[in-house]
């Protein structure tokens, strides 16, 4: 098959075969765990059981609170200790509900029940999708439920599983593409019911020939599916590139992929579908890495959601002898942002934990000069942006420029530009500042 | 011979004509400039710092002289300037208070904990915008100087980790209340002798745990004051300058010592 890429990106080292090889973990936790109620984007949930309650695995403990918003289960049992504020990955602090886990993880009524294949209505689908609680499991966490609710649903022709995984050291889709084949599958298949005239495309940066293998394995002889490898680049995985690559259709500023036809979810959201509306089973448990050059043993486990990441360390071995971190980052060293303290949960959203020896970004802070105009943020640039410009705009607080004239607001954070320059100038973190900066004040 | 005498008269002759006619369209389209707003001018810092609300000196004294901008609306100058102008204006200036800037916090190396090593862009706005503060005070200043920068006069400087300003050199234009992210500055008259130093609204355990000197809102102060000067409000003590007579009671009082003599 022809292998497919967008203009623009990079190609940094990938550092994938650190938590590769290994065949997945599961590991289930002995210390408390914390669920934040803002695990995506949209409206915090509500809790729904108070101090002192006893949950059960697999049980709601805080409701959707309108229609863009998601439940929050538990993913152990035990008892209601705190309902409060916790610091999450970022550092900042969020409402959280924390359970004193039990470590029986006893499940709820109903949950891990198979429903018999072929049965499912559309509004089943949904609604199962909705009460497991499911959001974009690639990084977003935008409510899966609300993605898939279309008015027309005619006018989509594609649904793109997004099993590119294009950021360095992350392995925890390659994984799950390897060991759950046939539930991504399954997933994608129920998500394809509920959209009639749309082909489902399972994208695959090259530098996964197994996982390639193995989803081509289950999708063979299967009609409307298909397996699409795409040039192993950075950020290939990014909603906007994904759907050039596949589809060949521009998205502009401001457009939605609906506005294109296109749908693109997660594969690790699609095996959550699968496992909602096939056993009932709500989002509870995710793939997960932990690599780095200061880890012991890096790997990937299937972890229960609200596992904290110190926990995580250890069961990668701990620290490697003789090295102190310097810099821990949940996510991976290009779009992961820096956690000042270990002591956070992981989320629905979080895929990784990379522990580094060396902040790389002191380094380059020190390194920094004049920006010399070479360009080459520019042409690296997936959105096909000016960060050279957008920069020296940001610099001067011309919003104005940067907004309309610029479209700084449609930077997608992968810091490519970062990468590229060679004066070393921190441009993506500019540019987040600066679009937060806006929308603060927008927001007025 | 001949040539050179032509041009020559040539030229006297255009020169005179042009000369009277740059005379008469200057005498028939003259701008006029009020006396009082050059006199006011003259007497305005020239800075041009905006302080007072204004696109520079200029665009003031035509404020002033329009009667939309008061007298003493010069911070910078303060009440000397305000005394000129109004000399000029041939109105009384009034009582202006000197006022400076005091920065709430005093979340010092000693004093608090760096919970984080933090780089990146060198500014607390960029630092703010990533949701954390290095320091285990969430409230507190963050020392990556945004004041300092936004400060004309060069008052302000991150002295061991925290904005202090300099008293005599501070203007009060209000910049670098304007620039901190935290809100942690605030005009004070200068002859305020007491002022709380902390700008935390954590309860007082979660305040002691990440500084030795902040606020626990214990409100032993509002107690001790005999002019209901002082008030407790999201766990964080205010001090009305109004009210206040600078007794100090409060500060003898204060177990965290979050209220000092300045």
């Amino acid at each position: 098959m022809k292998i497919k890429t967008f203009r623009g990106g990079i190609h940094p080292e990938e550092y994938k075969e650190l938590s590769l090889g290994e065949p997945v973990k599961p590991y289930l936790p002995k210390g408390d765990l914390v669920f934040p109620v803002n695990q995506h984007i949209g409206k915090p949930a509500r809790p729904v059981v108070s101090k002192g309650d006893l949950v059960k695995a697999g049980q709601i403990i805080a409701e959707a609170d309108g229609f863009v918003s998601a439940n929050i289960v538990s993913s152990c049992s035990g008892k209601v200790k705190a309902i409060e504020e916790r610091p999450v990955a970022s550092g900042a602090k969020a409402m959280c509900i924390v359970i004193e886990n039990d470590g029986a993880y006893t499940l709820a009524n109903g949950v891990g029940k198979k429903h018999k294949a072929g049965t499912f209505s559309n509004k089943d689908i949904l609604d199962a999708i909705q009460k497991a609680g499911i959001v974009g499991m690639g990084g977003a966490g935008f409510p899966t439920h609300v993605k898939l609710t279309s008015k027309n649903p005619e006018s989509i022709d594609y649904i793109i599983a997004n099993g590119s995984e294009c950021e360095p050291y992350i392995t925890c889709d390659d994984r799950l593409m390897q060991d759950q084949s046939r539930g991504i599958l399954d997933g994608l298949r129920l998500v394809l019911q509920l959209f009639p005239d749309a082909m489902g495309v399972i994208a695959i940066e090259d530098n996964k020939p197994e996982a390639i293998k193995a989803m081509e394995a289950v999708c063979a002889g299967e009609k409307g599916v298909m397996v699409q490898p795409v040039q192993t680049k950075y950020p290939e995985g990014g909603e906007r590139n994904l759907i050039s690559v596949v589809s060949g259709r521009d998205l502009k500023a401001g457009m939605l992929p609906a506005d294109v036809g296109c749908i693109v979810c997660n594969v690790a959201s699609l095996h959550a579908v699968y496992r909602a509306v096939y056993y009932s089973e709500p989002l509870m448990q995710r793939y997960f890495t932990v690599s780095g050059d200061a880890v012991a043993n890096p790997g990937t486990f299937r972890v229960p959601i609200g596992t904290s990441y110190e926990e995580l360390i250890e069961a990668a071995g701990g620290l490697k002898s003789g090295v102190t971190l310097k810099k821990a980052l949940s996510g991976g060293p290009m779009m992961g942002i820096a956690m000042p303290s270990l002591a956070a949960p992981i989320t629905k959203a979080s895929n990784a934990l990379t522990l580094f020896a060396e902040d790389e970004v002191e380094l380059a802070d020190a390194q920094m000069t004049a920006c010399i105009r070479c360009g080459r943020c520019s042409r690296v640039c997936p959105i096909h942006l000016i960060p050279q410009m957008m920069a020296d705009a940001a610099q001067k607080k011309d919003y104005e420029q940067y907004e309309h004239r610029l479209y700084g607001l449609d930077c997608i954070n992968c810091g490519s530009c970062t990468w590229v320059c060679p004066a070393k100038r921190p441009l993506m973190q500019l540019f987040k500042q600066t679009k937060a900066e806006i929308m603060a004040a927008k927001r007025k | 011979m001949y040539p050179v005498l032509v041009a020559t008269v040539a030229v006297a002759v255009i020169g005179f004509v042009m000369g009277m006619l740059l005379i008469t369209v200057g005498k028939k389209f003259k701008v006029e400039v009020d006396e009082k707003q050059l006199a006011v001018r003259e007497y305005l810092p020239g800075n041009n710092c905006g302080g007072c609300g204004y696109a520079g000196c200029d665009a003031m004294a035509e404020a002033i002289v329009k009667g939309e901008a008061p007298v003493n609306g010069c911070p910078v100058g303060g009440a000397p300037v305000a005394e000129k102008i109004s000399q000029v204006m041939g109105v009384s200036a009034g009582d202006q208070e000197k006022m400076v800037a005091f920065v709430k916090c005093f979340g010092t190396c000693e004093h608090t904990r760096q919970t984080s090593n933090y780089v990146g862009i060198h500014d607390c706005a960029a630092a703010a915008a990533s949701g954390l503060s290095p320091w285990a005070c969430d409230y507190g200043c963050m020392g990556l100087g945004t004041c300092e920068k936004a400060c004309p006069f060069g008052a302000i400087h991150v002295v061991n980790g925290v904005a202090v300003v300099d008293r005599n050199l501070c203007k009060a234009c209000g910049k670098c209340v304007a620039a901190c992210p935290k809100h942690l500055i605030e005009l004070i008259p200068d002859k305020a002798a007491y002022a709380v130093r902390c700008s935390s609204k954590d309860k007082g355990p979660a305040v002691k745990k990440s500084c030795d000197t902040g606020c626990i809102g214990c409100k032993l102060c509002v107690k001790q004051c005999e002019h209901d000067a002082i008030t407790v409000e999201n766990n964080i003590a205010h001090i009305d300058y109004e009210k206040c007579v600078g007794c100090g009671k409060c500060a003898e009082k204060c177990p965290a010592k979050a209220i000092t003599l300045r």
